[in-house]
Parts: structure tokens; C-alpha cells; sequence
């Protein structure tokens, strides 16, 4: 034993502590983004391609749009419209974040930090609509 | 024994001349992605924050929007620009969980043959709409209709 000069027995360090997990990949910063990005938009996707087809009723007659468009307007439909503008206003930030990563090299030495400024443009996007958006779908 | 590709194998070799495609693809999500953010957020600023917000929204509402050629093309634009993003990059998720094959042609095939339809609706709607139909409720046109 080279490591241990002769008559000096040491315990064994402590091993290092196990992660959970193994060889599973979790990602950081990065994936939790890309995970992100795939989520928000699908949704959004999906709900693009019912919007042109209920837009499209105002060319069949007035009261086929508003019968449809009413239904935006009850209070389920309130908060789901929360969350498609959450999903999008997230893609926007998080696109415009990884434009910065792909063209400016501090950017892309800098992604974690400008993930949590995108949450942060997030958090400040939502305080200003959703109490505003709340109040026009609950008052009536 | 079976050999696994190395995880960044493309499916099919890149063409070697020509017109790159899926590099202008890459470059069409981020210059249409910027774009989208100035015409999404212009859209559910006025659409959802101004006003009674959602509530406000009723046939009379569109009408009086697409009475100005502004807001008709800033819709079409918008219409355009967002659903062929949306539509590359749902291929990208076809690209990524499917494998090259019948399913992965039916799926293609199904997103491009519905962006078709819906741009073509999409836009006919925008540049056809009548605000002042004929024999409709006075009281559901816009103002400035001769009925209303």
C-alpha cells in the first residue's frame, strides 16, 4: 500500500455519496428549457389549428361566431386562456433566448442564467395579465 | 450482432449540393419567431388586456378589426408565419420519435396537407369577410353597418 506510509492504518474515507439514478441523464437548466420549448409548443400548435377554425365561423354567420366565441368567454375557458398565454408567452421568451444562445457566444456560456431571466420575464408577463384577464372573465 | 448507430447518425445523409433545406428551416424558426413575438403579443394585447378583454370579443368586434386593411394583414401575416412554425416544428417531433417509414410519412403527411387547408381557409376568410351580411341581426353587426 504506497498511499500509507507504513504504520499509519487510516480509515477508509467515507465513500462518495451515491446519486440516485445511475446513468440516467437528468439534465439542468438546458433540458428542463428544451422540455419546456416541446411542451408549450405542442399546445400551442394544437390550439392554433382549433383558433383558425373557429375564427373562420365569422365568414358562416354573426351568431355562429358568437356561439363559439361565448365559450371563450366562461370561467373553465377563463383559466384555461391563462394557461395558453402562460405556454406562449414562456415559448416566446425561452425562443428568444435560444436565438441569443445560438448567435452570441456569451449567451451560450450564459444559458443557465438566462433561463432563470426567462422565467424571471415570465413571472412579470403573468403578474401584469393575469389579474387584468381574471377580472374581465369573473365580472360579468 | 446487432450495431446501434452513435446517437447523432442522421436517419439519411445530407445532400452534398443544392439547397439546403433543413438549414433554412432552422433559420425560418428564428426569424419567424421573432416576428411572431411582436404580432402574438400586439394580438392578445388587443384582443385580452384593452377594454372588457375577452368579453368584448363578438362578431361586431372582428368586424370592426377587419374593417381597417391594417389589422387584416397583420392577422394573415400572422396566420402564415405562426402555423408553418408550428408546423416545422411538430415535424421536428416526427423526426425525433418516429422512425423512417409509413408512419412517419402518414404523420408528415397529415401536418402538411392540414397547414395547407387551414392557410388557404385562414386566409380566404381574412380578405372575403363580409362585415355587413345581408338579413343578419341589426343588433349582432358592427356599428358602422347601414342595418346596425
Amino acid at each position: 500500500m504506497p498511499e500509507n506510509p507504513a504504520g499509519t492504518l487510516t480509515a477508509p474515507e467515507k465513500p462518495a455519496k451515491q446519486k440516485p439514478g445511475g446513468t440516467l441523464y437528468r439534465g439542468r437548466e438546458g433540458m428542463w428549457s428544451w422540455v419546456l420549448h416541446r411542451i408549450t409548443g405542442v399546445a400551442i400548435y394544437f390550439f392554433l389549428l382549433v383558433h383558425i377554425l373557429d375564427t373562420s365561423l365569422v365568414r358562416v354567420s354573426p351568431e355562429a361566431y358568437n356561439a363559439v366565441i361565448g365559450t371563450y368567454q366562461t370561467p373553465i375557458m377563463g383559466l384555461g386562456e391563462v394557461a395558453l398565454v402562460g405556454a406562449i408567452v414562456f415559448h416566446a421568451f425561452n425562443g428568444l433566448r435560444i436565438i441569443l444562445v445560438d448567435f452570441w457566444s456569451w449567451a451560450t456560456r450564459n444559458q443557465k442564467v438566462l433561463f432563470y431571466v426567462v422565467i424571471a420575464l415570465w413571472v412579470l408577463t403573468m403578474l401584469a395579465f393575469v389579474p387584468r384577464h381574471l377580472i374581465n372573465v369573473f365580472s360579468h | 450482432m446487432t450495431v446501434i448507430d452513435s446517437p447523432r447518425t442522421p436517419a439519411r445523409p445530407a445532400r452534398r449540393s443544392g439547397v439546403n433545406l433543413e438549414k433554412w428551416g432552422w433559420v425560418y424558426m428564428r426569424a419567424s419567431g421573432v416576428l411572431l413575438v411582436v404580432l402574438i403579443f400586439g394580438h392578445l394585447f388587443v384582443n385580452l388586456m384593452v377594454g372588457e378583454g375577452v368579453h368584448a370579443i363578438d362578431f361586431g368586434f372582428v368586424g370592426g378589426k377587419w374593417a381597417d386593411p391594417f389589422w387584416q394583414w397583420w392577422d394573415v401575416l400572422m396566420l402564415w408565419l405562426a402555423l408553418i412554425h408550428g408546423t416545422n416544428g411538430m415535424r421536428t417531433l416526427v423526426n425525433d420519435y418516429t422512425n423512417p417509414g409509413m408512419v412517419q410519412k402518414v404523420l408528415k403527411g397529415a401536418l402538411l396537407v392540414s397547414a395547407v387547408v387551414l392557410l388557404v381557409l385562414g386566409t380566404l376568410v381574412v380578405f372575403t369577410f363580409e362585415p355587413c351580411p345581408a338579413g343578419a341581426p341589426a343588433d349582432l353587426l358592427p356599428s358602422f353597418c347601414p342595418a346596425a
